[in-house]
């Protein structure tokens, strides 16, 4: 069971069962939608970027417990970050769940750390970024830009 | 009852086993349960032995060598061919055209007999059950000659509805593609009685046997299919080799697939002749041991016999069917009344993904997601499923070790 427990760390089972900033964002300008044909995860992912700052962002969608959990803690980190913090943060989680020789910094990570798990599990990588690859999508491709009205 | 009595003394699952050296092996320090056969199954000594001594002994190209070698490996190549006739049922080896897989079989038809039998306006039926690899060669097909694919519903246990199939077929019905045995709900189709229905309305059929061939006797003769596609990967055999039946009439009149070597009779630069059955549809060469290999299989599956086979994979998963159910929020997916050897289910709350990885963790190899199936998953609501499929060497411990194994998945998210 300890090792399961590396990966369903407490954290991410919390955000599995409720997951924060979840639903749809009303008058958001940035959305994307990601799509993990694999295990047939589905996000929508909504913000509003202010000024080159996510001012706020909310995701929608179905999926396992580490892309749910992952979704969820990636929305409460990125709230109020500008967009070049948010490329830096998604390459650092990217080295987090793929790099065997990262060391872990939980000061600059914060809750984040407890992704390092998945690591061993290269099957589930996929489902740790996908929220990210959404959230990058949105804020980045000036095609995803979608009309409030 | 005289019946299982029999099975015990026929069947005895302990030296099938040791026929498979894979299966001795631990995962994460627990003993491996392989339960993902209808993925692939792994491969008897026989089996392994045949490749290798293919290769150690017996390896030249075929057809054509005058030398003693290529003469060996020719008759062994078109012994296999003969091998997977007779394990079929065909009427001739010549009806057996040598294949990369099932999808490759659905293919050949697809771009040979579709492209020269399907016109604009013309339909072609298939279930809402089938794979992708019987949906989307079709959808290419009915994309370049503008021609529809029409799609019979299934019902809540995952039954094909029969006569909204049959209500299908009409005069712009060119073929009925359909699968046996479902890989994501384990249903048997009444194939035989689909082919009768077509057949009334002259209308030819391909069978998917993919999963079907490797859990029961198939006679493409009693059926009277048109088509039959297997895969060797499955059949206990190697991967990269499958096989298609095609009644000879019909693989007579339908133009080449692949062009190159091996398919003519002769060519000049203004005409090429193609060659006789089964040739003409085996350009290049061939996975030549990966058919022999094949025939290493079907001789093994063959000397195990279907009726043994068939009533063991029948006892296990009626023994795994209970103990499933007995599992808290445990739903499956698939409930027909003729199905055979696939557990398809989902746990209320907990996504598929994170029951396969917890129970890995256990040693225990299921898979899990849409399998290949999307509109299986649209039709029951589901994003995904976790599924069990079962074969001959899987014993009643081992869904003992599934069933533990899934109760840590409670353990873990409660």
């Amino acid at each position: 069971m300890s090792e399961l427990r590396d990966l369903y760390q407490e954290v991410i089972l919390d955000h599995n069962r409720s997951p924060r900033n979840f639903g749809h964002l009303d008058d958001a300008n940035r959305r994307a939608d990601g799509h993990n044909p694999l295990c047939g995860d589905r996000l929508d992912v909504t913000v509003k970027v202010v000024e080159g700052v996510v001012t706020d962002l909310r995701f929608k969608g179905s999926g396992c417990a580490i892309s749910k959990a992952s979704a969820s803690l990636m929305t409460e980190a990125v709230k109020g970050k500008t967009i070049d913090e948010f490329n830096e943060l998604f390459d650092y989680f990217h080295r987090l769940v793929t790099d065997e020789t990262l060391s872990v910094d939980e000061r600059a990570l914060g809750k984040l750390a407890v992704f390092s798990g998945v690591r061993d599990y290269p099957a589930r990588v996929k489902c740790a970024i996908l929220a990210w690859h959404t959230l990058k999508s949105a804020v980045s491709d000036s095609q995803e830009v979608v009309s409030t009205e | 009852m005289s019946k299982v009595t029999i099975d015990r003394i026929d069947f005895d699952v302990r030296s099938i086993r040791k026929q498979f050296p894979l299966l001795a092996q631990s995962v994460r320090g627990k003993p491996l349960v392989y339960l993902d056969n209808a993925a692939t199954t792994q491969k008897p000594q026989a089996v392994l032995d045949t490749l290798s001594h293919y290769y150690a002994a017996g390896n030249a190209n075929i057809h054509r060598g005058v030398y003693a070698l290529s003469q060996d490996a020719t008759q062994a190549y078109e012994g296999a061919r003969s091998k997977v006739a007779k394990f079929l049922n065909a009427a001739s080896p010549t009806e057996i055209i040598f294949t990369r897989n099932a999808t490759e079989g659905i293919n050949l038809v697809a771009q040979t007999f579709g492209r020269s039998m399907v016109a604009a306006g013309d339909e072609v039926v298939i279930s809402e059950m089938e794979h992708h690899s019987n949906i989307v060669p079709w959808q290419l097909l009915c994309e370049e000659k503008g021609a529809k694919l029409r799609v019979a519903p299934i019902n809540d246990d995952g039954e094909l509805i029969l006569d909204e199939l049959a209500a299908l077929l009409g005069s712009r019905t060119r073929l009925v593609s359909i699968v046996h045995m479902s890989n994501s709900l384990g249903t048997i189709n009444p194939v035989r009685r689909i082919v009768d229905l077509a057949h009334e309305r002259g209308i030819p059929v391909l069978i998917d046997g993919s999963q079907a061939a490797y859990h029961m006797a198939v006679d493409v003769r009693a059926l009277d299919c048109d088509f039959y596609v297997v895969t060797g990967h499955k059949l206990y055999g190697p991967t990269g080799i499958g096989a298609l039946y095609g009644r000879s009439r019909l693989l007579n009149d339908m133009p080449p697939y692949q062009g190159g070597g091996d398919m003519i009779s002769s060519v000049t630069f203004e005409q090429t002749t193609y060659n006789e059955l089964p040739h003409k549809f085996e350009a290049g060469t061939p996975h030549i041991a990966g058919a022999i290999g094949l025939g290493a299989a079907v001789d093994f599956l063959t000397e195990v016999g279907f009726d043994a086979i068939a009533s063991h994979e029948r006892r296990l998963l009626d023994y795994a069917t209970g103990m499933l159910s007995e599992l808290p929020g445990l739903r499956f997916i698939g409930t027909a009344r003729e199905k055979a050897s696939i557990l398809s289910f989902v746990l209320e709350g907990v996504h598929p993904h994170d029951v396969g990885t917890v129970v890995d963790t256990e040693g225990v190899a299921i898979r899990t997601g849409h399998h290949c199936t999307q509109p299986v998953m649209d039709r029951f609501g589901v994003p995904a499923t976790a599924r069990a499929s079962l074969a001959m060497y899987n014993t009643t411990d081992e869904i003992d070790h599934l069933v533990s194994a899934l109760s840590k998945v409670r353990e873990v998210f409660g």
